[in-house]
């Protein structure tokens, strides 16, 4: 009875307007004087969702989308630094779920094996920016500083289109229920070296994980002095990261609203819905499958940086087959294949509340791109 | 290199590799069955196999409470927990199927495969979940059947346990007895029919469901009958131990020939060798850089590579590619 209501509502501009508005207005509210009500919060993160399901026009959905992740989250996540903790996690399984919807959802290759690349630039980061380098190649340049973070950020990308390259290169002969067994091998094979290769030589520190590794440093902080104000590194720190995140996020939503438009997303469709149709009608199936692995793997390999610079510590524990399906679970939950569907998925994976609140924002986020 | 030592401990690692292989084929039926009727991967496998090695330890304890496991002799007892394994994982699998598979058989091929992943997560949780609430902790240890643990010293440096006698046996019997039904019995005809041809064979009068139903039915209770070997012979089992086993068995069957059911026992032989060697000698070899924790590297190399130069496997003939 109410259900259809309030969907009604949702579909004409006006009121749909005003419920978006007074939602999110009443929950920051609450948010903001009951800090410490994670329901409150969820509630939050549910008319984020809302704003995603109301028919706005579009240019005040994106203001409003603005408004909601670039100011009142922030502020909330000043107010309970939980919360932000909450947001950067969610960013960060948003644009893996990007990432694994190019492979799985376009291309239709079923990837159990999704962490590896993941792990695969959370290590290429936390190796060099950390003084495990040393260990390796003796002397002590490293760690490196903070600045190269943001070089790491696309050789993240490099290492795990390439690590996809040499996954794709042999797996490419086989379709479905092969194809998924064999990067489920890959992934435990990564796992399993990340696990044992602190010898003979110690490139990862075996279970131990590597820690400290360097965070990017906030280039910005002359400037606020200069304006007076003495940054509380707890608090400015977290907001840092959650706009790293959020410029994440919002470049693979880009990337990959204009992959999905371009003729390599056509191509990946047509290889999906039938792979010997698309090659009769001369898609290069090799060349573009390959594509298809090393786009998703760069993606993963991205947020891997990110993810080391944000944890600090990392260890194998972080890229274990449960993660893989994690992922692939967000991406079913929102639909494959499309892409603010597996924005949305993230926050109703299990667990803990952290992940349940996941997604609810992060479906706003992709709204942006994609008004209804 | 100490090559004394690696000749002394020869016969040993084969000795636990043949244990091993066993284990790994009885497991891998499971898979290639299910594969050679439908074409799918039954993720949830190596959950049906743990599980029947949980009613194994189940039943041990509550006899073991009872004060029956020294009384009986333990070849009752042990034949006593086969049976319950293999009934209780056989009917699980049939469930499984009816719930999980059946609804999705003409679905795309991903959607099953991934609605199995999710069984397969499913069924350790609820594993975790009751035996938590039943008996406080979900990481249970066979308890020890005295008679069991005689070895019989050979040499110095090999013995050989009854328990993996015991275990070799009942995985052969298990293996004899399903060759015989497949390929001797009016039933396993139906069953290869299927497999052949779905459709041909509805029309010859078979009800395809139900043979697909017993399939599910024989492979979970071999796999179900692996998994209380299983516990015999490791003891420690918790909710998350069969999803290696189940992978590497999974493997095994793919390197055979998946489809194939003397393939499959082939290949659980050969991954279970291969990794006995790979275990014990590794790290002799490479002077300790690669210790057995590579074991594991290996069987993903090798399923990696079979795939790869001959994807039919060793005694398979070639997939044919679904429409």
């Amino acid at each position: 009875m109410i259900v259809p209501l309030i969907q009604r509502l949702l579909d004409r501009p006006g009121p749909a307007t005003i419920i978006v508005v007074a939602a999110l207005g009443a929950t920051a509210w609450g948010v903001a004087h009951v800090p410490r009500s994670v329901v409150l919060f969820m509630l939050f993160q549910a008319s984020v969702l809302l704003l995603y399901f109301a028919r706005i026009p579009r240019g005040l959905k994106i203001l409003l989308t603005a408004i909601a992740l670039g100011v009142l989250m922030p502020v909330l996540g000043t107010i309970n630094a939980y919360y932000m903790e909450i947001a950067i996690q969610v960013g960060i399984f948003v644009a893996l779920a990007l990432g694994l919807n190019i492979v799985v959802g376009l291309a239709g290759l079923l990837d159990l094996g999704y962490v590896a690349f993941f792990a695969v630039g959370a290590y290429s980061w936390a190796i060099f920016g950390s003084p495990q380098a040393n260990l390796i190649f003796g002397g002590s340049h490293f760690p490196l500083s903070g600045w190269w973070f943001f070089v790491f950020l696309f050789v993240g990308v490099g290492v795990a289109a390439g690590a996809g390259i040499l996954l794709g290169l042999p797996v490419l002969r086989l379709h479905g229920d092969y194809l998924a067994l064999v990067t489920l091998g890959f992934g435990e094979v990564i796992r399993v070296l990340a696990n044992n290769l602190d010898k003979p030589i110690n490139i990862t520190n075996g279970p131990k994980g590597i820690t400290p590794i360097n965070r990017p440093p906030i280039f910005f902080e002359p400037l606020l002095r200069a304006i007076g104000l003495e940054p509380n590194p707890y608090v400015i720190y977290p907001l840092y990261l959650y706009a790293l995140v959020l410029l994440i996020v919002g470049v693979t939503v880009l990337v990959n609203r204009r992959l999905e438009d371009s003729h390599i997303g056509r191509a990946w469709e047509a290889i999906r819905e039938d792979q010997t149709a698309a090659q009769a009608m001369g898609v290069p199936l090799v060349r573009m499958k390959l594509l298809a692995f090393a786009c998703g793997a760069s993606f993963a390999g991205a947020v891997g940086v990110l993810f080391s610079a944000k944890q600090i510590f990392i260890n194998p524990e972080s890229f274990t087959f449960m993660e893989s399906i994690g992922v692939l679970a967000m991406i079913i939950l929102g639909g494959m294949g499309s892409i603010p569907e597996p924005s949305s998925g993230p926050p109703w994976s299990p667990c803990s509340i952290s992940r349940s609140s996941r997604a609810s924002r992060s479906g706003s986020t992709s709204s942006a791109t994609r008004a209804r | 290199m100490d090559f004394e030592l690696l000749i002394g401990i020869f016969p040993q690692v084969l000795i636990d590799g043949i244990t091993l292989g066993f284990m790994y084929a009885l497991i891998a039926l499971g898979y290639t069955m299910v594969y050679g009727v439908l074409e799918f991967i039954n993720f949830a496998h190596s959950e049906i196999f743990i599980v029947g090695a949980f009613v194994g330890v189940e039943l041990l304890l509550g006899m073991k409470a009872a004060g029956w496991l020294d009384a009986l002799p333990w070849i009752l007892v042990l034949l006593l927990i086969l049976v319950a394994g293999m009934a209780v994982s056989g009917v699980l699998a049939v469930i499984v199927e009816r719930t999980a598979y059946r609804p999705l058989r003409h679905a795309p091929r991903l959607i099953p495969l991934i609605s199995a992943i999710g069984v397969s997560f499913f069924l350790q949780d609820a594993i975790r979940l009751f035996e938590s609430l039943w008996r406080n902790s979900f990481n249970l240890v066979y308890p020890t059947m005295e008679a069991l643990n005689e070895r019989f010293e050979l040499s110095s440096t090999i013995d050989v346990s009854l328990k993996s006698l015991v275990v070799t046996a009942a995985a052969l019997l298990m293996l004899w007895g399903l060759y015989s039904l497949v390929n001797k019995t009016k039933i396993g005809k139906a069953i290869r029919a299927v497999a052949e041809d779905q459709s041909a064979a509805s029309l010859m009068g078979i009800n395809v469901n139900r043979i697909i139903s017993l399939t599910f039915l024989i492979g979970g209770a071999m796999g179900g009958g692996a998994g209380v070997l299983f516990g015999v012979q490791y003891s420690l089992i918790n909710p998350y131990t069969g999803f290696i086993p189940g992978l590497k068995a999974f493997t095994a069957a793919v390197l055979g020939g998946i489809g194939n059911i003397p393939g499959a026992m082939l290949g659980g032989l050969v991954l279970g060798l291969l990794e006995s060697f790979a275990a014990s000698y590794l790290s002799l070899l490479t002077g300790g850089a690669f210790g057995a924790e590579y074991k594991d590297i290996l069987a993903f190399s090798i399923l990696i590579l079979i795939l790869i130069f001959r994807p039919k496997g060793l005694l398979g003939e070639v997939v044919r590619e679904r429409a």
